[in-house]
């Protein structure tokens, strides 16, 4: 697997022409688009939430599953990036969080203007990245295992900082919980912090679709020794994409801010299986270089959408989660079956 | 088990804490402590307000009774092996007893009989064992009583205001953990609706219940759980929350809804937030529970054990030492005693 693939790739079904399996042809159209499939599979659990309950297919609804997925699809998007460099990253939950309760905590504790606290604890999460990908890069350490002691580490920071309070929005100043206020559209009910998520999935999407630097994140999780060889600073591009994640990270914690009307240190636990969650159904491979955010803001929907779906069909709780792990498990194996392409 | 920490994870702080807490009372009460009776704290966590207070609880009645007291802490809720090492570390220092809220309540088990072996005194805070005689005692509030109450304030208000209610239930988790079932059940009884199998969630079938949701104690599985019930039923106008960060999240989707003025909120805990909330309007009642005093009466338990060798009765009628429960709201409802929001910032814990 030497090609570099990159987000969107043009259809490539010369060969399958050729071919009469039906089986082979949609391996080759799933090989070319690794959007399509979680792509169908949003599209029929709308269709079929829709019939199962009225309510489901409704402005207002559909304006909260946006809402609802807001935060995990900005951190999911950093996920993503780690993942196409056939990385990981457990610290997610742990930065995020942090991230908040920084924010909150330098502008009630330490009295600073509210834009100060905010850019001071989006630099704070960015530093939180730029660690993991120092370690990476400087100390060759695998990502698992860096992410593992650094979710460590920030969960007990934040421990240590929060003092387990929560600080409340009432007693923030407006700009850390601006995220959470609504725009009306008609009955769609837009968030600021929904726009901000669309906005970013909007320039990385063009970012690793249409630049070097794209391009050369892609080339690094196919095949780093064959990325490194043709001449691209791979540690260079690592650091970045660690980095640039905290950021994402810490822009999530601003949006979880305005959501949640506070900054509380005990909110969070599942976001690194949500986040993980999200760009697996989505189409990128846990084995790096191939998918992209397109697949991960469908996949964070996905997983929006059945949630929220099976509430409002009256499915229990339990089988909730039962759902999303079948989901998991049959998108992993298509990727499987995905990559087995004779390219 | 509490909510409030079943939500802590991943944090390596408390045992740094641990380890220095146990350093610092070995140099300190190893030297000068000499004829000084040992007992041991063990809670949960030691970040959590709730076991922050509990500890600040037993410290004050060990230096009253002047007790040697030491405290040990797990890393994060469910840390049952931190537990029993703490355990075997009294039973070396000799202690002669010691109050513990067990993360794992079937796991702590074989240790505490170790323990009690040795003769110790074992008293369970908060948590029971299972089974629940494996301690000598069970210092608690009544999560059965704390639901009841807030169900019977709603049931009241909804009278007075002549309103027909539709309820959404936000618990805990899908575990039907025994904290969840009785708060769950103990409102639904207090607010007069059949609760079916007393020990299972879920299974009643009264339709001014609009829907149950899990939040896992925390602001962000409330605001997403009221979410959905309130597409599932938009007239819901009662919401019942395991615990005051859920309520707080619930509040934020009803408020986004504009139904902030519709539904009335009740909830459980008596944390310091929690009691702020009520003073805001935010949430209509609560049931606060006191883990200083929980701390404290154990530690006398403690000292009246190693005086004279009496271990502590349950409370009349329970299997448990009640440590009670107060009612706080600022629309108190005749025929229900209750406190208001100033006299619970005052007994407020976190």
């Amino acid at each position: 697997m030497t090609t570099v693939t990159k987000e969107p790739p043009p259809p490539q079904d010369f060969e399958v022409r050729h071919n009469d399996s039906l089986g082979l042809r949609l391996q080759h159209l799933l090989h070319g688009n690794p959007t399509l499939g979680p792509l169908a599979v949003l599209i029929v659990a709308i269709i079929a939430f829709s019939i199962a309950n009225q309510r489901f297919f409704s402005a207002p609804n559909l304006s909260l599953v946006l809402a609802q997925v807001t935060v995990i699809a900005v951190l999911a998007l950093g996920q993503t990036l780690i993942i196409l460099t056939a990385g990981i990253d457990l610290s997610v939950g742990a930065i995020a969080v942090f991230s908040s309760i920084l924010m909150a905590n330098f502008a009630t504790k330490l009295g600073m203007p509210g834009v100060l606290a905010l850019l001071l604890g989006l630099a704070c999460g960015t530093a939180m990245g730029a660690l993991n990908g120092f370690l990476v890069t400087k100390i060759k350490l695998p990502p698992f295992i860096v992410t593992l002691g650094t979710l460590s580490i920030f969960f007990s920071l934040n421990s240590v900082v929060s003092k387990s309070e929560t600080v409340r929005g009432s007693d923030m100043p407006d700009i850390l919980t601006w995220t959470g206020t609504t725009i009306p559209i008609g009955g769609f009910r837009l968030t600021y912090g929904s726009i901000i998520m669309l906005l970013l999935f909007a320039v990385f999407f063009y970012a690793l679709g249409s630049t070097a630097w794209g391009k050369h994140v892609y080339a690094t999780g196919d095949d780093l020794e064959a990325a490194r060889l043709a001449g691209i600073r791979t540690n260079r591009v690592l650091f970045s994409v660690y980095t640039v994640a905290g950021l994402l990270y810490a822009v999530g914690a601003w949006i979880l801010i305005g959501r949640l009307a506070s900054a509380s240190p005990n909110v969070g636990i599942d976001y690194n299986l949500d986040s993980i969650t999200a760009v697996v159904l989505g189409g990128t491979s846990l084995f790096g270089g191939r998918g992209g955010v397109l697949g991960t803001l469908i996949g964070a929907l996905i997983v929006g959408v059945f949630r929220n779906g099976l509430q409002l069909a009256g499915v229990e709780v339990v089988w909730q989660g039962f759902a999303i792990g079948l989901l998991v498990l049959v998108a992993v194996s298509l990727d499987q079956w995905i990559r087995k392409v004779k390219a | 088990m509490r909510q409030s920490m079943l939500i802590k994870r991943g944090r390596l702080g408390p045992a740094l804490v641990a380890v220095a807490v146990v350093i610092a009372t070995a140099a300190c009460g190893g030297d000068d402590s000499g004829g000084e009776q040992i007992v041991g704290l063990i809670t949960k966590t030691d970040t959590n307000p709730f076991f922050v207070k509990m500890k600040e609880g037993a410290q004050q009645a060990a230096d009253d009774a002047g007790l040697s007291l030491q405290t040990f802490a797990g890393k994060q809720d469910g840390d049952n092996e931190a537990q029993v090492q703490a355990i075997e570390s009294l039973i070396s220092a000799g202690a002669r007893g010691f109050l513990i809220t067990p993360s794992d309540s079937k796991a702590i088990v074989p240790a505490i009989d170790k323990a009690k072996q040795q003769g110790m005194l074992v008293i369970a805070l908060d948590t029971p064992t299972d089974p629940a005689d494996a301690a000598d005692a069970t210092f608690a509030t009544d999560n059965y009583q704390a639901g009841k109450l807030i169900g019977q304030w709603a049931k009241a208000k909804f009278e007075a205001d002549g309103k027909q209610a539709k309820i959404a239930m936000l618990d805990l988790n899908a575990n039907q953990v025994s904290v969840d079932v009785k708060r769950d059940q103990g409102f639904l009884d207090g607010f007069g609706i059949p609760v079916g199998d007393p020990n299972k969630i879920g299974d009643e079938s009264d339709p001014r219940i609009s829907g149950h949701d899990v939040t896992d104690g925390a602001e962000d599985g409330g605001r997403t759980a009221m979410e959905n019930l309130l597409q599932k039923d938009p007239s819901i106008n009662l919401v019942y929350t395991i615990n005051e960060p859920a309520a707080a999240g619930a509040y934020q989707a009803i408020k986004a809804a504009g139904k902030d003025k519709a539904v009335t909120i009740v909830s459980i805990d008596g944390g310091c937030p929690g009691v702020d909330n009520v003073k805001a309007g935010v949430i209509g009642a609560t049931s606060m529970q006191f883990p200083l005093k929980m701390a404290s009466l154990g530690i006398e338990a403690l000292d009246k054990f190693i005086d004279n060798g009496t271990k502590p009765q349950a409370t009349a009628g329970k299997d448990f030492v009640d440590t009670g429960v107060t009612l706080i709201t600022d629309q108190p409802q005749t025929g229900l005693d209750s406190e208001d929001s100033a006299w619970g910032k005052q007994n407020c814990w976190g």
